[in-house]
Parts: structure tokens; sequence; C-alpha cells
């Protein structure tokens, strides 16, 4: 389980996180939506350690993420980046078996090797792919490469960061049903950051909205569209009308 | 006034405090090289880019430089018939300034940009998050390996660098000035002491760790967008290239003054 309690992070005179409460019980499948500048990138950035936050505290499977072995409490995380964030200069394979070819988790080059076609198969990609460089993939590639790496070691915990940005509708819906089926299958407790409500349908458990640095709504996904909360209903909508401040 | 003191105040203030997150950076990356994990390959791949792939650009400006000096020094010595000094003035001239100098700035202007561009671009589009998620720390897999080549790959240029220059006089020397070859050899060797080769490579080891520190400090310290990697860039050649020169001054006034 991630338990979150009072977060607040600022930058300079801008805060951006104040006060988030939020727990994403083991197994299941949380999404955090909220519109640009709410903060959805910084708290996963804060219970990934890369940004620390000013107050609060965080805590998985009731150990405090400030105290743990840093090694120790990576290595059970996966991540899934918005622009899969790979190696420019490492092989497809050796960009998914990362992990496995060094530090705590480090196998025999051949069986890193071997692990990461079967994840990259696991994703819809063939062993042709595993000798290439990222820049001579498509962004939908690039992102399957980047699902393939953020589950290679079969973590407890992945973290999605908006998985749809920037692919067509079509591969979106693929990585959409890869996540959810992979998701699934190992049985993670998950946390994606999306403004797409195809990806909530497909992929939630559960959904937070996050609005002005605070949970604005937290509940199962059925009760999203029904959740009688202005903010939530303006933005599952994307309606310009309502409390939410648009600029036109 | 009080406006104008502020301004001078904040100044300084913000040049101090920023020497010293750039001496920490030193520090942390000097305590990482000797630090478990090394990254073998990653220090193979940077010796290989600032040591192999620099030689083309070292070796035609020490050439160049080396070629001119002597006709510069031939013109200037004919003055007062000091012409016969060419051999012994291009050596020295070259191995214990001119080689490292010229050396170090092609390394700020070669390495130093293209590690600022590599590391900003790799923030930019979170690769250096990535890392951080892979359990791997980005001062021990991208700062530790380029320092350690800038340490050991620079000098070594530099010595290359001494020798190609000389050879640049040399050819210039007997081919147009009218030298004995052997004569222009011999004079050479008599002339340089130990300690001029050793201050030639002792400044190439303080360039190679200046000029790759500082592209992987203004690196991993971008701003964001194209313009982010623009900037850093531009700053960490700027900030090498005036580092190498007052670090030229200062090793210089150690080895030679008396």
């Amino acid at each position: 389980m991630i338990s979150l309690t009072d977060i607040h992070k600022s930058f300079g005179s801008n805060a951006v996180l104040r006060g988030v409460n939020l727990q994403v019980p083991k197994g299941q499948s949380m999404v955090i939506i909220g519109g640009s500048g709410t903060g959805k990138s910084v708290l996963l950035k804060c219970v990934l350690g890369l940004i620390e936050p000013d107050q609060g505290t965080i805590e998985v499977d009731g150990a405090n993420v400030q105290t743990v072995s840093r090694d120790a409490f990576l290595a059970q995380f996966g991540m899934l980046f918005q622009g899969a964030a790979l190696f420019d200069s490492l092989p497809v394979w050796q960009n998914v078996a990362f992990r496995l070819l060094r530090g705590s988790l480090k196998r025999p080059k051949d069986e890193a090797r071997d692990i990461a076609i079967e994840k990259l198969r696991r994703v819809g990609m063939g062993p042709e792919v595993a000798d290439r460089f990222p820049a001579e993939l498509s962004g939908g590639m690039q992102k399957r490469v980047g699902l393939a790496r953020a589950i290679a070691t079969d973590p407890k915990i992945i973290f999605f960061d908006e998985p749809t940005t920037g692919l067509d509708p079509i591969m979106a819906g693929v990585i959409n049903d890869l996540i959810r089926e992979i998701v699934v299958e190992i049985g993670a407790t998950t946390m994606t950051i999306t403004h797409d409500m195809t990806s909530v349908d497909t992929i939630a458990d559960q959904v937070a909205m996050l609005h002005k640095g605070k949970v604005r709504w937290c509940g199962p996904k059925s009760d999203l569209r029904d959740s009688g909360d202005p903010y939530v209903t303006q933005f599952v909508s994307g309606s310009p009308d309502g409390p939410i401040e648009t600029l036109r | 006034m009080i406006r104008f003191v502020t301004a001078v105040g904040a100044g300084v203030i913000a040049a101090i405090s920023a020497l010293g997150r750039i001496v920490l950076f030193a520090c942390t990356a000097l305590i990482h090289i000797v630090k478990p994990p090394y990254y073998f390959r990653e220090w193979l791949n940077a010796a290989l880019n600032i040591g192999y792939l620099s030689l083309p650009v070292v070796g035609l400006t020490s050439i160049f430089t080396g070629a001119a000096l002597a006709l510069q020094i031939y013109a200037g010595g004919a003055r007062f018939n000091a012409e016969a000094v060419v051999p012994q003035i291009v050596a020295i001239g070259m191995v214990r300034e001119l080689g490292p100098v010229l050396v170090g700035l092609m390394i700020a202007a070669r390495v130093t940009s293209s590690i600022a561009a590599e590391l900003a671009t790799m923030k930019v589009t979170e690769q250096i998050d990535a890392l951080v998620t892979l359990s791997t720390n980005p001062l021990q897999y991208l700062v530790a390996p380029r320092v350690l080549a800038g340490l050991i790959m620079v000098p070594i240029l530099v010595g290359v660098g001494d020798i190609i220059g000389i050879l640049g006089g040399f050819l210039v020397g007997t081919g147009s000035l009218g030298f004995n070859a052997a004569a222009y050899l011999n004079n050479t060797a008599d002339f340089l002491t130990l300690s001029d080769i050793v201050s030639s490579l002792a400044k190439g080891m303080a360039f190679g760790f200046i000029a790759t520190l500082m592209g992987c400090y203004y690196g991993l310290n971008s701003g964001r967008g194209a313009q982010g990697v623009g900037q850093a860039t531009k700053a960490s050649v700027e900030a090498a290239a005036v580092m190498i020169l007052a670090a030229n001054f200062a090793l210089t006034a150690v080895f030679f003054s008396t």
C-alpha cells in the first residue's frame, strides 16, 4: 500500500502541492487526473524520491520512503515516463535490461538479454527490435519499450506518467490495453497520471482528481461520472464551463 | 547609490554561491571516481570520445601552431641575430604553454560542449530521472567516467600535441629556414627539462578535469527545453575556457615563478 499524508511542495513562491492525502491499496490501479500544472507529476516524483517534499509523509507498505534503503526501495519500482526516456546510446534490449545488467539485480548478460526479449514480446515487439537503437523507433514503439523496461524486473509498484500522450488513438488504445493486461498479470500496485479519459476507463480501479495541489475527489472508477463534484464533472465531460478556470 | 551597492552585493553573492556549487560538485565527482560501482564501459566510451576522437583536431592545431611559432621566432630573432634559438623556443613554447593551453581550449570546445549538450538533453528528456528510478546514480554512471577519462586522456593528448607542435616547427625549420635536422632535434632535446614535461602533463590533467567537469555540471543543471540545452552548452564552454586560462596562469606561477 502506498500512503501519502499531508504532502506539500513549493518551487519558490509557487505552491504546487498543498496537503495531498492519498492511499493506494495494494494491487490496485490508481489513476490520478487533473489539469495541467496541478502537481500530478510532482506527486509521482515525490514518491520516487526524485523530488523531496517540503512537508508530509510517504509510506510504502508501512515504511517511510525517506528512511528506507534507497536501492532496496527503488528495486520494487518500475516507471514508464511520458516520453519513454530511453537511453539513446544503448540498444533497445540494453534499455529494457538496464537494471539486470548492473547493481543488486545483476544477471549474466545472456540471461538479461533473454529476459529483455521476453519482455519485448510481452509488449508486442519481436526480437528483431532488440538490437535497434531508440532513435530508430516510432513514438508508439518507444512507449512499448519503455513499458517493457518498467516491467523488466516484475516490480511490485509501477508508475505510468501520461502513458498515451503524443500517440494516435489506436496506439493509445493498444498501450492502455497492454498496461491493464500487464498490471493484472503481475498483480502490481500502480499509479497512473493522465488527462486521457480513455486511459482512465481502461486502466483504473480507483481515480483521484488533483486540483490546486490537493486531492479534490477520490473514489472507485464506477463512481467517477456520478461523483456529484462539479470539478470532477467538468473535467470528465471536458466542458469549458464550470468551476475550473480556463483560458480562452 | 544603495541600489548600486545592492546590485553589486547580489552579484558577488551569486558568484560566490555558484563557485561553491561547482567546488561541491567537483568534490562529489572525485568521490564517485573512487567509490564503487565502476562503469568501465562508460569510461571506455568517454576515453574514446575525449582522447582518440580528439586527436585530429589536436594534431592539426598543434602542427600549425608549431610551424607558425617557428616562423615568428625566426623573423623576430633575426632582429637581434638570434635566429638560431628557433628549436629551443619552439620546444619550450609548445611544451610549457601553447601545447597544454591549445589542447585545453580545443577540448573545451569539442568535449565540454558535447558533454553538456548530451547531459542536458538527457535531463530534458527525463533520462536522468529514469536512471535514478533504475537504481543508478547519475553522478556515478555519467559524471565519474567522463571526469576520469578527462583526467587520463587530456594529458596524453597534451603530450601528443607537444610532440606534433615541435614537429611542426621542425618541418618549417628544416624545410624552409635552413636548419640542419639533426642539430634541430639535438637542440630541442638538450633544452627541454623534465620539469617542462611534467608541468605540461600536469596542466593537461588539470585542464581535462576542468573541461569534463564543466560539461557535466552545466549539463546536469540545465534549464528546460531546447533553450535550456543551448544555454547550458554555451555556459559550459565559456566557463571551461575561462577556468582553463586561469588555471594555466596559476600552474605556471606554481611551476616556474622563482
